[in-house]
Order: structure tokens, then C-alpha cells, then sequence
């Protein structure tokens, strides 16, 4: 194969360097007006009276807005919020009010005439109270909420969204047999997903309800679908446009600013309104990643088999649902991480309180599951007195196994076990330090440890979940492919274009990709997340490939006097397989064939190409067994850090990272994703949290209290490999691989830093000041 | 409103502006330079970064009213007669960039440093880059575009 695997550079980098990319922020329309939001500076509050004549009566306002006006309710899968608040607010920084105007001054002029009277009600801040019987309630009417009933399982009167349930074998009669149980709790904060360009919309609701939606969104298609929904529009009104997008990260999935906007826009008699959220908006009124507080009660024999894991896992899901209840079903299908156990009971709960809500993330839960997890499993080994890759290697899936959900793992699984092996040999995990070394480490306080952890994600999506290409043919046989799904950096239409430059035999010059989708021209694709669009959209191009392929070989036989089975693609031809020399290029024939007499035969040609999820069942409301994986990425990290026992500074000197990819389609663009999601898990383990005063007023609303990491930050040095166990169903055998480097980096520090220090911390982020503390308690 | 005149990417202008406004709303919105990216506006990101009378400094900290007679490159500078500088080049080929967000403020920044310096070390550029945020690339490629151009290909 000639273009699969190689490190093609990106098809967009010369748009990008010389600032020509259009961002939402650089679009401008004829006649638009400026957005901007009135926020909640209450956590939780009942709003008793809005006065906006001041606002109004500013020469340039076009629109005031508040919850009592024409409201539309959102969610994507639990329809719990308004949007502006109605009633009360339930977060700090909750959208109150809107204005459109002229400029943004006028309307943040406006905004600041907009007078609330508010009374303060008692906030729920611990997931843990918010669910006890007789707790003050977020959403007082949840039972009237519309939800995806079946698939979540909201409980109203206990502030829960969501609870699903695994259940598998008697873990009572496992944890009264084993020879070991041990039980922790685990806190983990919120985190903001800090892409580098805020949300951003644009919204024309024009006449007759033609509605024309500009957004920086990884979701144009659920865009277009909620947003619809709400409004109860078809589909074929609401037209939504991403432009080139400054990442994301989970966060710009679904809906998010645009029904308010649209709203404006309505009320300013269709003219186009633009609202991108400052920075402290981007922090307090868009979403975050929810906090966790995770329950993990393990039982193991001797020899180190793990027979029973109990867990309950408290999602802090902030005012809202949003995202929330489906990463608490995510978390639990992947409850006990790569393991085989037999007896296991998962309880994983989405809390609503009074936190800024909680969204996907880049991993969608599984950094927060694996942090748990992957200590417990570093704890249970102490225990033991066992090695902690040995008791890994003793309890992980392997072919003939069954995930806790019921899956039968195979050998076409993927192999966790390998990433493992490599990395643990890779950076000498399970070797002691010298004596030498140790003396070294005493004389100067700086404290050296070695930890290894291992992840898995599947996508977690509908069992419908789909994607669609279109590939069309120019005049002189180059190509432009087209498809739903976003790329906002990730590199997904570059291997687009790989796999058609392969497919088709043209060279990947030829081929081309328009940067964004719009819902009106580009085929359905359900989101970009879940790592899913080399796997189902590539899948989607290759089908679309094979059904250009045939129109070139039918056009070519008709051409060349030849059956199909005759014919063979090379070199932007089509050519007799028995005498190569007979050959018609695609040029002559994509636009139809025309005979020296001039008659023409054919016509343009146009692939096109569809993908579903394949053989993904809805799962059983008591017990969860059921197939929600469509392919397993098994990954592994190992890490060797130094610890500053005096500052309680984190060095990270070494890391190595091996993920079982399935195939390398690309690999610096792969790379890019491993080294840059690692990155990100290093600012979850060190420094990114989420910090709220005792009111529920949030504390973190700039990039200054919160820190991600910078130039400064960057690890001593990662080794990165891969392993290739192809997925047989993916594209070339590819798997999904997005997210899975974040996950399990906070497990495999907080290890790392117990073995250095032997002080175990259960609580992120482990920056300086949280370590010295701890080290200071165990002292 | 005031009158300011100033230099950007070797074009004279003079502007009519807003005495309030930042420098990086005059390169946006008056003289439509949408390359220079706003993450922040408050000197925390880096991804406004313009090169001010040969210093890169954030265009969101700076009043375009202090800018009267600066000379000013933008990314829409970088590029000469349609083709990419060596840096620009070099951030493509060493895939020094995702989403492309931060992209203009990391060149621009990058472009001051080896302005000053030709060669620097890997820890300088770090000291000089740390103001620029990207959450995409995780640093390394950057690092290594930086140091490409730094190593000759200049
Ligand atoms: S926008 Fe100027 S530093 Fe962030
Ligand atoms: S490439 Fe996305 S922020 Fe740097």
C-alpha cells in the first residue's frame, strides 16, 4: 500500500499558517447584530423580578431577552434546560438575560442596565447529600422532563439524571470468599476543556422560518437536529454551517448557544446575530467536564485474581444533564476498566447540583473511571505484596474473556496486554532502584518512582450512530470528497484523503476536501466525537470508493470492450488486465465518454457511500449486559516522575505510551493525537481544577487561576509506540484513537507518586501544594 | 473617534477609530486582519500575537491609541508573493499544528524570537514560546518546527 501509514501533512496547514482559515470569529454578514449575555452571580437563586426598560431604551438595542419571554428548552438527551434561566437559576454565570445591538458596546452597555432581583436559595454542592432523601432540590419538576426513556434512568426527588446499573455474577458471595478486600474513595474536580477559540455562533432566522446557523460546533448534524426539535422546525428549514473550528474537545458537541441566539435573531426580524462568549463566559455559562467522586470496593484471592469489584460512581453533574447522563452509562459499561472480573456490581449515578453543568470531554468518562481503577489496582498490589504489572497482566481481558457487560472478547479484539508489556519494559517499571540511586534520592529530597497503567475506550454512542461520504469527479479525474463529520485539527480528512488516494490509485494532490460542513450540502454524519470518524466515516469512503470504482469500470468496458472482470484501476486509468497498454484515463471518462462523432455516452460520476454502526444492542436496564462497543482501543502508559519532597513539585522525567491501534493510517498526525493527549491528561493530573468559593461562586474564569499546561510543562521525554491488531470491520484496520491517550494519565502519576514517595493520594489535581500536604499527613 | 496612522506589514493606514479599543480590534474589525486570533483578550493566551516595532506583544493588551506610529507585522505578513516563509513551511511539515487556532500567535511569536536570535537552544525558545497556549499539539512539533528553522533551513 502506498499512501496507508504515511505521514501525509495536513491537508489545511497552508490555510492555517497564513491565517487565511475562517473561524466563526472572522465571519461577518450584512446587517448583523452583536450578542451579549446577562450572567447569574448566584449559584442558586430564584430570580423574582427582571427589569429591562433601562436596557431597552438604549439607542442600538434590538432585542432584550429573558427566561419569560419565548423560551426553548434543551438537552440532548434530557430536556432540563431553558435557554435563559426560567424561575431560578441553578449555576453561577447562568445566562439571565440576552441583548442584541448594534456593537458589542451597545449591548454590553445594555447588558449592564439589566436589573435582577434575586433570592438567594441554599446551594447543593456534595454529590454525595444531594442524593439522600429530603435534599434540596435542583430541578424541582424533573418528573415532567422529557428524556430518552429506556436508555436513562432519571430518579426525580433524589437530584439524580441518571443511573445505570451492572450487575454480573454475586458480588456479596465473591467479597465473603476472597482472601483480600480492599475499598477507597477517589475525588476528582471538574475540568474546563479550554479550547484555544471560544463557542461562537452566528443565527439568521429569516422569513417563513428559514433558519441559517453559523457555528463553531464538532456536531453540525445534532445541531441542526436539537435545534430543530426545539423549535419544531423540519429539518429542511434549519441549515447549520461550521466553519473551520479552534478545537473542541468534547466541548462543542451538541447544542449549546445557538437556540438563544436564534431567538434574538427572531426577535431583531431575522437579521443575523453573532455571539462568541468571553473567556469567564467560555469558564462559567458553556460546560465543563463533570467532577467524580468514585466508590471502588475490590476482593482478590491470594495469587492476585481479582473475584469481585463493587463500585458507585457519583458523577458531579452540575445544574444541568447536557452530556452528563450518557458518560455516567459510558462509565459504567467500562466500570472495572480492561479486566476480566466475574462478580461485579457498578452503580453510576449523574447528580445534579449546583456546579457549572457537565459535558463530554475529550474521553467521556473514562479518564475519571480509570483514575480510580487503575489506583485501586496499584493499591490492591501493595496489598498483596505483588507486582503491579504482574497483577495486571494475571486479571486483564484477554481472548475467551467476557468484558462486564457480556462481550466476548477475541483474538480481533486488540491486545492490552502487549501495550502493557512494552511499556513496562520500556521504561524498567518492575526494576528497583540501586542503592546508589536511593542514597541519591535521600541526600537530595527528590523522590524517583515508576508506575504503569493500562485504558480502553469504546465509542459511546447510539446503536444507530452514522456516517455518509460523497465523492465526486471533476473534469480532468481529480476528486472532491465531502462528508458530515468536522475536522477541527485532528487530522480526519487527511486520512480521508489517504484512503480514497489508495482506493482510487490517484495521487493525494488530486485530491480534495472543502474545509467545514454545511448540513444543506454535506451528507449526514451523526457527531464528531467518540473517536469514531477514521472507523465509520472512513468506512462511509470507502463504500463510496468502491461505488465510483464501478462506474469507472463500467464507463471504462463500455470504452474499452471489456467486462468488468477484465478491467483493473492503476495510475488514474482504467486498463485491460491482460494488455495493461489498452487503458482509458479518468478524465475521458468522469464526465461521460464522447465518441469521435460526437456522440457522448455516461455522464458525471458521483460515489457515494454509507456506514452504521454494526451489531450494538441496547442494554438491560438491571443488569447492563449488552454489546455497546462498535471497536476497543487498549492502550497503556508508564511514567517515571520526581518528586520534590520539600515543594511537593511533580516532575514527569520519562513517559512511554502504547496504544493498539489496529492500523497506522497516518503517523505523525497519530502522533499529534497521543502527544497532545497526554499533554492534556498532565494538566488533569497536575494543575486543572475547577474552584468554587464556599457560596458556589466560581473562582476559575481565566487562564490565569486556570492553568493549562504551556511550553514550560512538557514531559522529560515520551516514547510512543504502536501495536497493530487490525479491526477487521475498520478501514484498513483501523481503531478509534482521539481520546485515548488522556485516559489513564492521572491513574498512572498519582502511582507513580506513590511509589516514589509511599504516600497515596486519592484526590486530583496533584499539584504542589495538595502533595506537600499529603506527604506531610503520612509523615 | 481619533485619527491614527500606522504601518502593518509594510502598508501605510491611517484609521479612524474608537479611542477605547484595543489594537486587536483595529486589526479585526477596521482594517479586516482576521489572522490574528483572540482567545482571551487578556494577555493570557498568546493567540494574538503581533509583532509591535520588532517586539511580539499581545494585540488585546495594547490600545490601538498607543499603536499611532507603530510598525506592525501580522501573519498576513509572513507569507511574501504567495509563498510561505521557511517558518511557515516548517510548521506544516514538522505538523506543528491541529485545529490552527493558536497557529498565527505561535508564529508570529516565534518569528520575533528568531529575528532577535537565529539559533536558539531548545530552552530558549521554550522561555520565549511560554506565553503562546495550544491545546492541541501538545508543544513538541512546535518546538521542533522552531528548531528546524533555527538549525539552518533559514
Ligand atoms: S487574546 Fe490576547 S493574549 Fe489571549
Ligand atoms: S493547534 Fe489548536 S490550539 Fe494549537
Amino acid at each position: 500500500m502506498s499512501h496507508i501509514g504515511k505521514s501525509v501533512i495536513r491537508h489545511d496547514g497552508v490555510q492555517k499558517v497564513t491565517g487565511r482559515a475562517e473561524y466563526l470569529a472572522d465571519i461577518k454578514l450584512n446587517g448583523m447584530l452583536y450578542a451579549k449575555m446577562l450572567a447569574s452571580p448566584h449559584a442558586h437563586a430564584r430570580i423574582l423580578r427582571i427589569n429591562t426598560e433601562k436596557a431597552k431604551a438604549l439607542p442600538g438595542v434590538r432585542a432584550v431577552l429573558t427566561g419569560k419571554d419565548d423560551n426553548a428548552m434543551v438537552g440532548i438527551y434530557m430536556v432540563d434546560r431553558s435557554a435563559l434561566a426560567q424561575d431560578k437559576v441553578r449555576h453561577w454565570g447562568e445566562a439571565v438575560a440576552a441583548v442584541a445591538a448594534d456593537t458589542e458596546a451597545i449591548a454590553e452597555e445594555a447588558v449592564r442596565l439589566i436589573e435582577v432581583e434575586y433570592e438567594v436559595l441554599p446551594i447543593i454542592f456534595d454529590a454525595q447529600e444531594a442524593i439522600q432523601p429530603g435534599a434540596p432540590q435542583v430541578h424541582e419538576q424533573a418528573e415532567s422532563y422529557d428524556y430518552i426513556k429506556g436508555v436513562f434512568h432519571p430518579e426525580p426527588g433524589r437530584n439524580i439524571a441518571n443511573r445505570t446499573k451492572v450487575r454480573r455474577g454475586d458480588v456479596d458471595e465473591a467479597f465473603a470468599r476472597a482472601d483480600v478486600v480492599i475499598e477507597h474513595t477517589y475525588e476528582q474536580p471538574q475540568v474546563f476543556h479550554v479550547p484555544l477559540e471560544p463557542h461562537g455562533t452566528i443565527v439568521q432566522w429569516g422569513a417563513e422560518d428559514y433558519v441559517k446557523i453559523y457555528s463553531s460546533t464538532q456536531s453540525p448534524f445534532a445541531v441542526r437536529d436539537l435545534f430543530a426539535h426545539s423549535f419544531n422546525l423540519p429539518r429542511n428549514k434549519v441549515e447549520v454551517i461550521a466553519p473551520y473550528v479552534g478545537g473542541g474537545f468534547g466541548g462543542k458537541s451538541g447544542i449549546h448557544l445557538e437556540p438563544l441566539v436564534g431567538m434574538l435573531s427572531k426577535r431583531c426580524g431575522g437579521r443575523p446575530v453573532k455571539l462568541i462568549p468571553t473567556r469567564e463566559e467560555e469558564c462559567a455559562t458553556l460546560p465543563s467536564r463533570q467532577g467524580m467522586v468514585s466508590k471502588v470496593k475490590t476482593g482478590a484471592m491470594r495469587d492476585g485474581t481479582i473475584i469481585a469489584e463493587e463500585v458507585e460512581y457519583l458523577w458531579v453533574g452540575g445544574a444541568y444533564a447536557d452530556y452528563g447522563v450518557n458518560i455516567s452509562r459510558a462509565g459504567a459499561m467500562t466500570a472495572c476498566g480492561p479486566y476480566h472480573i466475574e462478580n461485579v456490581k457498578a452503580d453510576s449515578v449523574t447528580v445534579y447540583t449546583n456546579h457549572v453543568f457537565g459535558t463530554a470531554y475529550r474521553g467521556f468518562g473514562h479518564p475519571e473511571v480509570f483514575f480510580g481503577i487503575e489506583r485501586q489496582r496499584d493499591l490492591l498490589a501493595k496489598e498483596l505484596g505483588m507486582d503491579p504489572v504482574e497483577l495486571r497482566l494475571k486479571n486483564l481481558l484477554m481472548p475467551g474473556k467476557e468484558t462486564i457487560t457480556g462481550e466476548l472478547i477475541t483474538e480481533n479484539t486488540g491486545r492490552v496486554d502487549q501495550c502493557l508489556k512494552v511499556v513496562a519494559e520500556k521504561l524498567k517499571v518492575s526494576e528497583d532502584y540501586t542503592a546508589a540511586e536511593r542514597a541519591e534520592m535521600e541526600k537530595t529530597g527528590k523522590y524517583r518512582g515508576k508506575a504503569a497503567a493500562v485504558l480502553q475506550k469504546s465509542p459511546a454512542m447510539p446503536t444507530w450512530s452514522a456516517s455518509s461520504a460523497i465523492i465526486h469527479m471533476n473534469e480532468d479525474g481529480t476528486v472532491h470528497i465531502t462528508v458530515g463529520g468536522v475536522d477541527f485539527g485532528q487530522g480526519t480528512y487527511t486520512v480521508l484523503q489517504q484512503i480514497a488516494s489508495e482506493r482510487l490509485h490517484i495521487p493525494i494532490e488530486k485530491i480534495s476536501m472543502a474545509p467545514g460542513v454545511n448540513t444543506d450540502m454535506s451528507p449526514y454524519d451523526w457527531q464528531t466525537v467518540a473517536s469514531r470518524m477514521t472507523v465509520l466515516c472512513g468506512n462511509a469512503l470507502c463504500d463510496a470508493c468502491d461505488d465510483l470504482e464501478a462506474q469507472l469500470l463500467e464507463m471504462g468496458g463500455v470504452v474499452l470492450r471489456a467486462g468488468k472482470h477484465e478491467l483493473g484501476l492503476a495510475d488514474e486509468h482504467v486498463y485491460v488486465k491482460q494488455n495493461p497498454h489498452q487503458r482509458v484515463s479518468y478524465a475521458q471518462i468522469c464526465m461521460g465518454y464522447t465518441y469521435e462523432n460526437g456522440n457522448a455516452v455516461g455522464g458525471p460520476m458521483i460515489g457515494r457511500g454509507k456506514c452504521i454502526a454494526q451489531g450494538l444492542t441496547n442494554i438491560d436496564p438491571e443488569t447492563g449486559q449488552g454489546k455497546t462497543a462498535l471497536d476497543w482501543t487498549y492502550g497503556a502508559h508508564a511514567v517515571e516522575v520526581e518528586v520534590d519532597v520539600r515543594t511537593g513539585d511533580v516532575e514527569v522525567l520519562h513517559m512511554a505510551s502504547c496504544m493498539d491501534v489496529g492500523r497506522v493510517m497516518n503517523e505523525a498526525m497519530l502522533n499529534g493525537q497521543v502527544v497532545g493527549g497526554v499533554l492534556q491528561g498532565l494538566g488533569t493530573t497536575l494543575s486543572e481544577a475547577v474552584y468554587y468559593d464556599a457560596e458556589g461562586n466560581l473562582l476559575t474564569r481565566n487562564l490565569t487561576d486556570y492553568k493549562i499546561p504551556t511550553f514550560k510543562d512538557l514531559p522529560g521525554n515520551l516514547d510512543v509506540s504502536y501495536i497493530e491488531t487490525p479491526q477487521l470491520d475498520g478501514p484498513y484496520g483501523a481503531r478509534g484513537v482521539g481520546e485515548h491517550p488522556l485516559i489513564s494519565i492521572t491513574a498512572v502519576i498519582a502511582n507513580a507518586v506513590a511509589n516514589a514517595t509511599g504516600t497515596e493520594i486519592y484526590e486530583l489535581p496533584l499539584s504542589a501544594d495538595k502533595v506537600r500536604a499529603a506527604l506531610r499527613q503520612t509523615k | 473617534m481619533k485619527a491614527i496612522q500606522l504601518t502593518v506589514n509594510g502598508g501605510a493606514y491611517k484609521v479612524f477609530c474608537p479611542e477605547d479599543i484595543t489594537l486587536l480590534t483595529l486589526l479585526r474589525e477596521h482594517l479586516h486582519l482576521t489572522g490574528t486570533k483572540e482567545g482571551c483578550a487578556a494577555g493570557e493566551c498568546g493567540a494574538c500575537t503581533v509583532i509591535y516595532n520588532g517586539k511580539p506583544i499581545n494585540a488585546c493588551m495594547v490600545l490601538a491609541m498607543e499603536a499611532d506610529g507603530a510598525v506592525i507585522e501580522t501573519i498576513e505578513g509572513e507569507a511574501k508573493d504567495g509563498v510561505l516563509s521557511p517558518l511557515q513551511q516548517a510548521f506544516i511539515d514538522c505538523h506543528a499544528l491541529q485545529c490552527g487556532f493558536c497557529t498565527p500567535g505561535m508564529i508570529m511569536s516565534a518569528r520575533a524570537l528568531l529575528d532577535e536570535n537565529p539559533t536558539p537552544t531548545r530552552d530558549e525558545i521554550v522561555h520565549a514560546m511560554e506565553g503562546n497556549l495550544c491545546r492541541c499539539t501538545g508543544y513538541e512539533p512546535i518546538i521542533r518546527a522552531i528548531e528546524q528553522i533555527a538549525g539552518g533551513a533559514q
